[in-house]
């Protein structure tokens, strides 16, 4: 997906002198051309990820359209009071773009690991998240957030992905198949893994590529004759307790998200 | 009516309610007064103009030094300055940009003007409007405020880079716990900018240094003013 968003970055640029993409370090040979062509509007800040975010708001600012680039770890975890102050604070918006996040990259170990990324996002007010799950659908999502006006978009890349992309449509979820037992919400590169799991069940399967704002109607209100209600996403949900019931996710649910979580280690199971 | 410098301590007392106020409330004034009356194009009828100069507050704290001097040139009624700080007031105790008319960014939490400013001067280049008309970029930053490592790789990135629409002032009221030992200007010096260090209640010596010429660098000016305990 970040070979992906390299390319359509750069064409991006090309069409909308709006943009501009910001870097530190990471990825910066995937703009190399684009670089060339657009020498203002490629911007490798060094290794700086407080200064990484402060430029995308600055440039936002000035009526300029960021995307901001690095691994999870080190744009929403290291640099979180600059996406909160530089762009929320400043009345701004622009598009974050992370790669790694969660476990993407186990043997590069917990330093760059981000299982917080989208609990730490849900804490500030008006962000979109996205979550592709194949590099079509980082496409896709991609050209829609560089487009979203000046709305605050973070989108998610992951190293892991589905055989297959589907038709996804931003802001909405997916019907991949249906049952009358339960439902259960795949999360961007968890699709594949839910539907091998869920094999022989008779469960609604629904594929979420954007999860906030959450597609709550979808989960919740076609299928609410299923008695469960089951999400498999890639990443941690631990400060989720800090975020008011049904702030999050849709409002309509009558009891904990948090009480099941099917498939997560105790060490990341809610207490 | 227009104001004058004499005018600003009875702003600032409609905040306070204190017609004297102590050099740490003031070490602000001094530079700011030269910057609004002499050097920034901008006024409140540009205040959309893409190219007017920006100032940006980094330095949220003790914000009626800049209060005072945005009412003096028009930004806003004075009628607003004694409700500072109170529930329906915009003036907030760290100026909020949605809020009070003419703050270019919202701030309070150190260390985040100086890289807001790097992105203000990029984002200009990358327009077209950094020509030697263009508008310049001016980031007030307090001395202990450069305790933050933020300000190191925006000053790093920018004389690297070489933004010359870009300027700092350090108000320099000797308040940083450990000092600067080589002084700021060093630090700036060392990274590629223009700089100079001049008495920060001098408005001839101000004006002098804000309006040097730096070509191909960015510039930093450090204005001198009284201890925060004198």
């Amino acid at each position: 997906m970040r070979e992906r968003f390299a390319s359509t970055a750069s064409r991006l640029l090309d069409d909308d002198p709006r943009l501009a993409v910001v870097l530190a370090e990471i990825g910066k040979d995937g703009f190399a051309d684009a670089g060339r062509t657009h020498p203002d509007r490629v911007i490798n800040v060094g290794i700086r990820e407080q200064l990484l975010v402060g430029v995308g708001g600055g440039l936002a600012l000035t009526g300029m359209r960021p995307i901001v680039h690095t691994f999870a770890s080190f744009l929403v975890e290291r640099a979180f009071e600059q996406v909160k102050l530089d762009f929320g604070h400043q009345g701004v918006g622009g598009v974050l773009v992370s790669a790694a996040g969660s476990y993407d990259w186990p043997a590069g170990g917990f330093t760059h690991m981000a299982p917080g990324d989208v609990a730490l996002m849900d804490t500030l007010d008006g962000w979109t998240v996205h979550v592709p799950g194949h590099p079509d659908e980082a496409e896709a999502l991609l050209r829609d957030a560089a487009a979203a006006g000046d709305d605050s978009v973070y989108v998610r890349l992951s190293a892991h992905a589905n055989a297959a992309p589907r038709d996804v449509a931003p802001g909405r979820f997916l019907t991949v198949r249906e049952g009358r037992d339960g439902v259960v919400v795949a999360v961007g590169p968890m699709l594949d893994g839910v539907l091998a799991a869920v094999e022989g069940l008779d469960v609604t399967v629904l594929y979420a590529t954007t999860v906030r704002p959450f597609d709550g109607a979808r989960a919740t209100g076609r299928h609410r004759r299923g008695r469960r209600r089951y999400g498999r996403r890639p990443y941690g949900r631990r400060t989720r307790r800090a975020v008011p019931r049904g702030h999050v996710d849709g409002g309509r649910e009558r009891r904990p998200r948090r009480r099941s979580a099917p498939g997560a280690r105790a060490r990341h199971r809610p207490a | 009516m227009t104001s004058t410098f004499t005018d600003l301590p009875r702003l600032m007392s409609l905040m306070t309610g204190d017609e004297k106020h102590g050099p740490a409330a003031t070490s602000t004034l001094d530079a700011l007064w030269v910057l609004y009356d002499r050097v920034l194009r901008v006024s409140p009828e540009s205040v959309d103009d893409p190219g007017r100069d920006r100032f940006l507050l980094s330095k949220g704290h003790g914000p009626m030094a800049y209060y005072a001097v945005l009412a003096a040139k028009g930004f806003f009624a004075d009628s607003l300055l004694p409700g500072f700080g109170s529930y329906d007031s915009p003036l907030g105790h760290h100026p909020d940009r949605v809020l009070v008319p003419g703050a270019e960014i919202s701030s309070g939490s150190l260390g985040h003007g100086l890289p807001l400013g790097v992105g203000t001067a990029l984002g200009l280049r990358a327009q077209g409007l950094d020509g030697g008309g263009g508008p310049a970029v001016w980031v007030l930053i307090g001395d202990a405020e450069l305790d933050e490592g933020s300000n190191h790789e925006a000053i790093a990135y920018a004389g690297a880079a070489g933004l010359e629409r870009l300027h700092t002032l350090v108000v320099d009221n000797a308040s940083a716990t450990y000092g600067r030992p080589g002084g700021i200007a060093a630090r700036f010096e060392a990274a590629g900018w223009s700089t100079a260090t001049v008495d920060g209640r001098d408005h001839d010596a101000l004006y002098d240094a804000f309006t040097a010429p730096h070509p191909g660098r960015p510039r930093a000016v450090v204005a001198r003013v009284e201890g925060k305990e004198g």
